[in-house]
């Protein structure tokens, strides 16, 4: 497995490697365009990007993005994958025929380390001095020949940005590609072992004279990172600055998506009907429409929100300014023991846990990342929003307290914050009780200088992460849906049954065997049958208790289901509903991405259970205080 | 065994600094510019010594050039430090385990 390839498929096989910052990726973006590929490496979470191109004479090469490190010393799972595909040990990976160790020429102090380090393990190795023109508007001038001569390995200089600033590294990877086979195959490094810290030392030592010697260091320094700073990191405008941009991510899902979901939602019901109306058989007709066709397009509609939400966050990236939140708010953070890398996936969250979750690979410590994904499903995801505005328009009353407060906004309001402090409770708890006896991962981060985003990376992210999603809508969703879709259906109601079609099938006695588990809170068997469907999307659980109380869909649907569940719930039960979709586990996509991304079933089983009992005891406080209250 | 030979070199480092005018980077105000002497080694057990590996790794190496740029709202923590062309955010906490003149 660790041999080189080319007696696999006659590609030469490409690593990139580099610090955290280095214009890596969009140097990829730029050799492969969208010839490329995200996945996961086998068994553990971190993307694993790959890629192709063709070099001017025509050679096929394959790439593979690897995660930034700064060393080869393996912290977190993303520098262990890097250390691992380099030296060929990952199982399941080809070592790379060359690596390409990418550096940001304003920055050469901790890649050359890298350098050298990477020297150390054998591989084919050639340095990539990125984003050359900068460094060269700045006034710094680097003697490449001194520079290659000094470390034994070609230097080339590249501009990810520019087609044209690709050619020397393009060229060079030809001239590699074509004395490959005539090449001695180099042993696998099989005898390397980590730098101890006192070689590590001696190695920047060797870094910073290399440096002295070959490079004429700019005789401007970047003062305009360093005047943005003084305003976007001021204690107090900065942090002004990070709400307003939160409010400006906010708006832009809550309300620029809304069209588009529309367009989508109605779309979806314009197929169903083509469905309806065209196909005879009444059984796959109602399964292509019900099970397929509303089931997947339920979860597709929130594509434009994920779209948004992604946007916000690879502009913010590439700019330089998730850093800079992360430094803003890691104090703050800190009290409820969260780290400061965890505020950005809990803010994606809010549109919808699965992008969260993903989000929380920024975060190299496992236990900060793994309390992160245990409360990110706690932040009011827009799925329950058709909930809640269900259940309070039919029961709050649309009054004004003191002249301008609205009451059902208020409600509202008040569930966000019960979520956002339940998840600041439950990480503290996490913390307390079962990671009390470790120390603080330390929080060292980076801050890169500003740089424009550029449309192409931002396009090629957003583009990536939506063939991400719909292939899960494809996949994991869609069986769910046909499942549940099978379950509402099945049994059919014996000849001249009356009443809903529902109220016959196996869906509606799991509603009748669950009664019991949920009467304390309030729930009839009604909701409890609606509360199935909605473990595969919250918003489901809208349209079931329509389908259980046999109100025929549409536009209207949505004022007579108010007007029936007006009628047939009391207050107590309202609310204890609305409680429980706080808290409640009730999105199977969001566990399942929990598995993948902590790589075991046990944190989808905590997650589930924890979040289960929370919705539980909160329902029935909630049920029980209204009761005694009056109000059931 | 080598714990308390660790000690020894920590207490040996407290003393200098008192003598040589020396600072730990976590006490120093905004604005600070100095050079870096040393790091402090084996403060309690093992992952202290990984400390002083992350900094090492991130540029906090004998004699490198730092200045503290920014500073965060609440209790002037974490800090943005320069060193030589590249800015690091850190917490004050693991800033004490950086010696600075």
């Amino acid at each position: 497995m660790t041999d080189f390839s080319l007696a696999h498929d006659g590609q030469l096989r490409v690593a990139l490697v580099g610090t955290p910052n280095s214009g890596k990726t969009s140097l990829f973006n730029a050799l492969t365009g969208s010839r490329q590929k995200v996945a996961n490496y086998a068994g553990v979470t971190v993307e694993r990007k790959t890629g192709a191109f063709v070099t001017p004479t025509g050679r096929q090469i394959a790439l593979i993005d690897l995660p930034g490190t700064y060393s080869l010393r393996g912290r977190s799972p993303d520098e262990e994958i890097t250390r691992d595909v380099v030296l060929g040990r990952y199982r399941g990976e080809i070592a790379p025929d060359l690596v390409l160790c990418v550096a940001d020429t304003t920055n050469l102090r901790l890649t050359l380390r890298l350098v050298l380090e990477l020297k150390r393990t054998g591989r084919p190795l050639v340095v990539v001095l990125n984003m050359f023109d900068i460094a060269q508007r700045r006034g710094m001038r680097v003697d490449l020949g001194a520079m290659s001569a000094a470390l034994e390995v070609p230097v080339v200089t590249s501009v990810a940005v520019r087609k044209a600033g690709l050619a020397d590294l393009l060229k060079l990877t030809d001239d590699f590609a074509s004395r490959l086979p005539t090449l001695a195959k180099t042993a696998p490094s099989d005898n390397w072992s980590p730098w101890t810290l006192s070689e590590m030392k001696a190695a920047q030592r060797d870094a910073d004279r290399l440096i002295r010697d070959t490079v004429r260091m700019p005789t401007k320094p970047d003062t305009l990172t360093t005047r943005v700073d003084a305003v976007l990191l001021h204690p107090l405008a900065g942090l002004l600055i990070l709400a307003v941009i939160l409010f400006v991510i906010f708006q832009a899902v809550f309300s620029w998506a809304q069209p588009v979901m529309d367009l989508l939602s109605n779309t979806f019901v314009v197929l169903g009907q083509f469905v309806h109306n065209t196909l005879p058989d009444e059984l796959l007709q109602n399964f292509i429409q019900n099970g397929i066709i509303a089931g997947v397009g339920s979860v597709i509609v929130f594509l434009p929100q994920i779209m948004i939400v992604f946007l916000f966050i690879l502009l913010l990236e590439d700019f330089g300014y998730m850093a800079r939140a992360a430094f803003l708010m890691d104090r703050i953070m800190g009290g409820a023991g969260l780290h400061g890398r965890a505020f950005i996936p809990l803010l994606s969250s809010f549109a919808c846990a699965i992008p969260g979750i993903m989000a929380t690979r920024v975060i190299d410590n496992r236990r900060d990342r793994l309390t992160t994904i245990l409360i990110a499903p706690l932040m009011t995801c827009s799925a329950r929003i058709p909930v809640y505005t269900l259940i309070i328009s039919a029961f709050i009353p649309a009054k004004n307290i003191g002249g301008w407060v609205n009451l059902q906004g208020l409600v509202m309001f008040g569930l966000y914050i019960a979520g956002i402090s339940s998840a600041l409770a439950v990480s503290f708890i996490v913390k307390f009780f079962m990671w009390r006896d470790y120390q603080p991962a330390p929080f060292m981060l980076e801050l890169p200088d500003y740089k424009l985003p550029r449309i192409k990376s931002v396009t090629i992210g957003i583009y990536t992460r939506v063939k991400m999603f719909l292939y899960r809508a494809g996949t994991t969703i869609l069986s769910m849906m046909v499942l549940i879709w099978f379950l509402a259906s099945f049994p059919q109601p014996p000849a001249g049954a009356t009443g809903p079609a529902i109220n016959y099938s196996l869906a509606a006695m799991i509603g009748h065997a669950l009664e019991p588990l949920l009467a304390p809170l309030g729930f009839n068997w009604q909701i409890a049958v609606a509360l199935i469907p909605g473990m595969a999307a919250r918003e489901v659980a809208v349209g079931a208790l329509g389908t259980v109380y046999a109100i025929e869909g549409g536009k209207e649907a949505a004022v007579h289901i108010g007007q029936v569940l007006a009628d047939k719930w009391s207050l107590a039960t309202a609310l204890s509903l609305l409680a429980w979709f706080v808290f409640a586990p009730q999105c199977a996509s969001t566990l399942a991405v929990i598995r993948r991304e902590t790589g075991s079933s046990g944190w989808m089983v905590a997650t589930f259970l924890y979040m289960f009992a929370l919705a539980y005891i909160a329902s029935l406080l909630v049920y029980n205080i209204a009761s005694v209250a009056g109000l059931s | 065994m080598l714990d308390r030979h660790f000690h020894l070199l920590d207490n040996k480092a407290m003393t200098d600094e008192t003598i040589r005018n020396e600072m730990l980077l976590g006490a120093a105000a905004r604005g600070f510019v100095g050079t870096i002497k040393a790091l402090k080694t084996g403060v309690s057990g093992s992952a202290s010594s990984d400390l002083e590996r992350q900094l090492t790794e991130m540029g906090f190496t004998e004699g490198a050039r730092v200045e503290i740029l920014h500073e965060g709202a609440i209790a002037r923590d974490p800090i943005a430090v320069r060193i030589d062309n590249v800015t690091i955010a850190l917490r004050r906490r693991e800033a004490m385990a950086v010696i600075v003149q």
